[in-house]
């Protein structure tokens, strides 16, 4: 055990202080802490993604992060992307297509798949299985997230459209 | 009201019942990360536990030093099986008749079993504390070949040895061996053999079905908290069979059943991995007991691909006959099966290598004979049905290898052999010659529906120009064509020839419709992710004529739902679902009553009509299920109890036998040996259909672990009992990249005796799957002389493959 | 999987990295996105007491690009990815870091950290030993250049010093066509074979190939005999041969799960062929 620390995270635009080791893995600060518990464990070897947040616009599997190098940074989570009064579009184009099904690994694929669509709005699905690649789905064979992130993108980019 | 005006299609709508895309009402929690996983849970003053593993697949312990644990920071306790021996927990009865180490007991018998339970404050505290537990091991030989095994002398279980030094008798009969566990046969030894000596084509296989893993992407985990005060203990775990668990916890810690609480929670997959009962648990059980503190234990991935819950490990040995012109006349099948350690296998108690006896397939053989000997290992224990029912992916797999290598040996069309020897839809109900008695199907149909959608001439005949450009030396990729046509037995099942530790395995639904009309059920299984929570509402709403909204599902809290058996095996809808439905019609047999005596008539004077009761003949004199449900609780009818609640326990007549055919196209690069699904064409029959959305779900979701059974999925161990593939490095789970889009079709055969013709389809597309994938690669090298290669066909097998074939030297 | 406890430590120039490095010797270790690192501390494979984040320290990451291409160390595989000038003077790196790991772990994994941890398996030291990179690395005594292709010594073993850290590689323009290329099981795993090419052409015939492959050997293999056998040659079939038997006997595969040293010696040839014809294709 070694000392514990006081470290400052920026967690869905609410600053957070915690108090805890150095070594303590983003992810079990995040769930454990402050009670964020939408980002999963799946492998604890980086190769799953259920663990997936966004930290200062990248997607960062947080079970291979020491919440001593997320000192200080703007993390985003599943909780932070929508809520029942306004839903994300893909929160709502996963309901409609049928892309979940267990639910685990859900809030790290939508958390990507977020990104994905920030970084390139109209991918094709080609690039879009490329894309979350980082991430395993055990249930879904992929099939309808893939279909959930098209729909997704193209009900972005049409209010986008409204909007401009 | 509205009722009154729309029209009968929209008040069918309107229901969301059986037969549409119903969107499932769970995903608004899981897209929101507001779902509740049992690693979710935080109870005040909860400690963690964790174990200390045994770094060797064979050894004997000759101590355990916890005093440098006890020093470290945060820990609190340290459990050996010498702490719950006076308790008579060291050792706890697995769900096949055998026993299994709840803690290291003398020694280990494989790689990775619990030696030591560290209680700490937090998960890593308890690391810490593990890192510190001294534990002393002398090695012993290790055994993980299973015909090795069964001639050697080393003893992996000094139970199996009587006084006199010979083989005990274990809990399915005489052992062989000291390091057998049983013989199981099924149908008629000598007459089969008679069949095969007399028969004009025999082919002969033995293929290996290789261990493997369901892993799920939640791994297992509980939490046990013991309230002393009120002497009641709750657990929380990722259980796929709550009140099984409750009973075993029960019955191994005296604790009475009532005070017992089990709940599982959201589970995050479970694939058979969370049918049996672990180590964890009891460990946890008795953590709390002791520190009279919640504890919580989940496993990590290593732990979980290691310890908890393998699949398959199947030698299988076969022999098929026919006629000249490829009429099947005999089947014989000899498997030895890998148990492990421990025989934990999770199959009903007459059956200890499950279902295999399904293992002549959709054929008419008059003939077969299967025997299969169970043998222990230095390996993990489990034998889990990894989403298919009991064995029957090692039986569809065998018979449908068999069909091919029979197609090879008659020179033959794969196809056409398999249409010649289906059974015919005339001949349902069909007694197996295993057994089993099929009942319902209609293979030609599905089979030749299928031949079409793909075209299958025009495959074969491009299969046949690229091997002829192949041999020509203009391309370096030959074309598989993997066919499959598979029978599933599933909806475990009828309680005169199925349980599990001695209970059968009916299940449950208790309804209850409130004043209003909205209801609530609960039953005795649990969703990990088959969205039971949408569909049984569906179910119901058909039945009782209650829009599926207005019905809240609720399962795994086994105070609250009614005992059932739980969900694997594809059961859920098959004994669930029926239980479901029954409990429903209960409730419209109370409404009608209450709905003649509304209107005024005689009970037989009314008829069900989507949402209500009419009166015969004068449809507009009418009571919709909402208004019969008001009543039910504001009249004082005569002769009728208040109130509209249900409860059904259903005990199927038979197994449901879902059926399917598939066929995958699939190039190999004969230098790399790196396959590519070009094509994937899955047409399922699973009788009724409730919801083809969730339907498709699984079929796509089965497919894709079929997949990666298929081409590289694998537990492997070493010669020292190493597990070699204990990560998501090494364990082959695809991404979105290394998935294909799948083509999904159906027909529609329902059970004849299922209450609502439903079937079962959460396994099909794996047990499907497999063989499809792995008869492609098959395929591909036919031409060239391939026989059989064992799975998993991944990138250095399919090389090895071409290898052997001499297709390198062309190259 | 709970890394062992650490004393962490963020200095903000490579001045404080050094003074912690001197005074805890081997006991500390420099980590950049720790893609690598963290998972063998989970495991405890990897035991670090005193760990040193670079992630504030200045001046180590960014690419400039010249008759010189100069990236620093702390700059990420979705930084070379997404770098266009990058892709236009050197595509072989955008096309070989396409093919490491998965999205997630490109933000994240950096080219120092790949290059300096000396893991066989990792994809840039062979692309490195293609371009005949140099690396930077500063010490208590200053800095000093080093070959990338006498960098690597064994598995986990380089040509860098405890007590220092390489802060930026430099490397050539690399001129005519380029291929990288690469067999893996699935996205996330390491190579059964890569082999990373180089080919410049000149009236019609090779003027000269750099080549060097991935895990075949517990280091990176840069074969000059097999960018000799391209050299002079029309890249023919029996030119191609000549390479691929050069790098054959060059690399030292060892057997792991990805399969056998057969398979593997195949496959290596195979990939080989493949990176030199597509390199040579765009030449």
């Amino acid at each position: 055990m070694s000392k514990k620390q006081h470290y400052t995270l920026t967690v869905n635009g609410t600053e957070e202080e915690v108090l805890a080791e150095p070594r303590e893995l983003l992810i079990y600060t995040l769930r454990e802490r402050l009670n964020i518990t939408g980002p999963h464990i799946g492998c604890e070897t980086s190769h799953c993604g259920a663990c997936t947040v966004t930290i200062d616009g990248k997607s960062v599997k947080s079970c291979t992060m020491f919440v001593a190098q997320a000192d200080g940074k703007e993390i985003t989570t599943i909780e932070g992307l929508g809520g029942p009064d306004a839903l994300h579009p893909l929160q709502q184009a996963f309901k409609e297509h049928h892309g979940l099904q267990c639910g685990y690994c859900t809030p790290g694929m939508i958390t990507r798949a977020a990104k994905l669509l920030e970084e390139n709005p109209n991918p094709t699905e080609e690039e879009i299985r490329f894309g979350m690649s980082g991430n395993i789905c055990r249930c879904t064979g992929y099939q309808n997230i893939v279909k959930s992130i098209q729909a997704a993108a193209a009900e972005m980019n049409a209010s986008k459209e409204a909007a401009e | 009201m509205k009722d009154d005006v729309d029209s009968r299609e929209d008040r069918i709508a309107n229901l969301k019942g059986m037969g549409c895309s119903r969107k499932r009402v769970e995903d608004a929690r899981f897209t929101q990360g507001k779902g509740n996983y049992v690693d979710d849970i935080k109870l005040d003053g909860m400690l963690f536990g964790d174990f200390v593993r045994s770094p060797y697949a064979h050894a004997t312990i000759k101590s355990i030093d916890s005093s440098a644990a006890m020093e470290v920071p945060g820990v609190l306790a340290v459990l050996t099986a010498a702490d719950l021996e006076p308790l008579g927990l060291h050792w706890m009865p697995t769900l096949a008749g055998d026993k299994q180490m709840v803690l290291a007991d003398g020694k280990v018998l494989f790689q990775g079993q619990e030696v030591a339970f560290v209680v700490a404050r937090d998960r890593y505290a308890a690391a810490d504390g593990i890192e510190a537990v001294e534990v002393e091991y002398e090695e012993l030989p290790v055994l993980v070949d299973p015909f090795a095994s069964m001639t050697s002398d080393v003893v992996l279980r000094p139970d199996t040895v009587a006084d006199d030094g010979s083989p005990a008798n274990g809990a399915h009969g005489p052992r062989k061996h000291h390091n057998h566990i049983f013989t199981w046969e099924a149908g008629d030894k000598e007459p089969t053999e008679q069949v095969i000596a007399n028969a004009e084509v025999v082919a002969e296989e033995f293929m290996y079905y290789h261990r493997t893993h369901p892993c799920p992407l939640e791994t297992c985990g509980c939490v046990a908290s013991m309230d002393k005060v009120n002497g009641k203990l709750t657990l929380w775990g990722t259980f796929q069979a709550p009140h099984a668990i409750r009973t075993v916890v029960s019955l191994i810690s005296g604790i009475e059943e009532h005070n017992i609480r089990v709940i599982s929670p959201d589970i995050g997959g479970g694939f058979g991995n969370k049918v049996g009962a672990y180590p964890g648990y009891v460990c946890s059980v008795v953590a709390s007991i002791v520190t009279g503190k919640p504890v919580k234990w989940i496993e990590d991935r290593m732990d979980n691909l290691m310890t908890t819950a393998f699949a398959r490990d199947y030698w299988m040995k076969g022999r098929i006959s026919a006629t000249k012109e490829g009429k099947i006349t005999g089947l014989h099948c000899h498997v030895t099966a890998d148990h492990g350690g421990f025989d934990a296998c999770a199959d009903p108690t007459k059956f200890p290598a499950g279902f295999m006896n399904i293992c002549t397939g959709s054929y008419d053989i008059p003939t077969a004979y299967l025997e299969v000997d169970g043998v222990y290992t230095n390996k993990a224990p489990g034998g889990v049905s990894y989403r298919c029912s009991f064995r029957v992916t090692e039986a569809v797999y065998f018979i449908e290898r068999m069909i091919e290598v029979l197609a090879i040996e008659l020179d033959m069309d794969a196809a056409e052999l398999r249409r010649i020897n289906f059974i015919r839809k005339e001949q349902f109900p069909y007694k197996a010659a295993l057994g089993w008695e099929y009942d319902s199907g209609d293979y030609h149909t599905a089979w030749d529906k299928a031949m079409q959608a793909v075209d299958y001439d025009g495959l074969r005949a491009e299969q046949a120009q690229r091997i002829a450009d192949f041999k020509a030396g203009k391309t370096r990729k030959l074309m598989g064509i993997g066919l499959t046509h598979f029978t599933e037995i599933v909806g475990a099942g009828p309680v005169k020839n199925c349980d599990i530790l001695g209970l059968g395995m009916f299940d449950s639904c208790e309804i209850r419709i409130h004043p209003t009309g909205s209801a609530i059920a609960r039953l005795g299984t649990i969703s990990q992710g088959q969205g039971h929570a949408t569909t049984f509402a569906q179910i119901l709403a058909s039945e009782i004529g209650l829009p599926a909204d207005s019905i809240t599902i609720e399962e795994g809290d086994t105070d609250t739902a009614p005992y059932g058996l739980g969900t694997y095996g594809s059961r859920s809808t098959p004994v669930a679902g029926a239980a479901t439905a029954m409990a429903g019609r209960k409730i419209r047999a109370k409404a009608q009553m209450i709905a003649a005596y509304l209107l005024e008539v005689h009970d037989d004077d009314v008829e069900f009509d989507v949402d209500r009761f009419v009166v015969k003949g004068a449809p507009e004199r009418f009571k919709t299920m909402k208004e019969i449900a008001f009543a039910a609780y504001n009249q004082a009818i005569p002769g009728i109890e208040p109130g509209l609640e249900a409860v059904s326990y259903y005990d199927p007549p038979n197994m449901t036998y879902p059926f399917g055919a598939y066929v995958c196209v699939m190039d190999i690069d004969v230098d790399t040996g790196v396959p590519d699904i070009r094509r994937f064409y899955a047409l399922d029959d699973c009788g009724t259909r409730i919801n083809p959305m969730i339907i498709e779900g699984q079929v796509h979701g089965g497919l894709t672990e079929a997949l990666a059974v298929a081409l590289g999925q694998e537990i492997a161990y070493d010669d020292m009992g190493n597990v070699k593939t204990g990560t998501l490095m090494d364990f082959f789970l695809p991404t979105a990249w290394e998935v294909p889009n799948y083509e999904t079709d159906h027909t529609v055969t329902p059970s004849p005796h299922h209450p609502i013709g439903a079937k079962g389809v959460g396994e099909s597309p794996h047990v499907g799957g497999v063989p499809c994938f792995s008869n492609a690669v098959h395929d591909a090298f036919r031409a060239f002389g391939l026989r059989q290669t064992h799975m998993p066909h991944d990138h250095w097998r399919i090389w090895k493959t071409a290898n052997e074939l001499g297709l390198h030297d062309q190259g | 999987m709970i890394p062992a406890a650490f004393q962490y430590y963020r200095p903000k120039d490579m001045a404080g990295v050094l003074a912690i490095l001197a005074e805890h010797g081997d006991d500390a270790r420099v980590m950049a996105g720790g893609h690598s690192l963290i998972p063998m501390m989970k495991l405890r494979m990897a035991e670090v007491p005193h760990l040193i984040d670079l992630q504030e320290v200045g001046g180590l990451s960014g690419i400039s690009i010249d008759d010189r291409i100069t990236i620093g160390a702390m700059t990420t595989q979705a930084e070379l990815i997404d770098n266009d000038a990058l892709a236009q003077a050197a595509p072989i790196l955008r096309e070989a870091a396409l093919q490491i790991a998965d999205p997630q772990i490109r933000y994240m994994g950096t080219v120092g950290g790949n290059l300096a941890n000396g893991d066989p398996g990792n994809d840039m030291p062979g692309l490195m030993q293609c371009l005949n990179a140099t690396f930077t690395v500063v010490g208590p005594d200053g800095e000093r250049s080093l070959a990338a292709r006498d960098f690597y010594e064994a598995a986990y073993m380089t040509g860098r010093e405890d007590n220092e850290v390489l802060t930026a590689i430099s490397f050539a323009r690399p001129q005519g066509g380029h291929a990288y290329e690469k067999q893996k099981r699935k996205i996330g795993d390491y190579a059964t074979a890569a082999a990373a090419v180089q080919i410049t052409k000149s009236d019609g015939s090779c003027a000269g190939a750099s080549i060097a492959m991935t895990n075949l050997s517990d280091t990176p293999v840069f074969s000059e005999a097999a960018g000799a056998a391209l050299a002079g040659t029309s890249v023919d079939t029996s030119a191609v041969k000549a390479a691929v038997a050069a790098m054959l006997a060059d690399i030292d595969p060892v057997e792991d799960n990805r399969g056998p040293i057969a398979f593997k010696r195949h496959v290596a040839g195979v990939i080989l062929a493949r990176a030199i014809e597509r390199a040579w294709s765009r030449a």
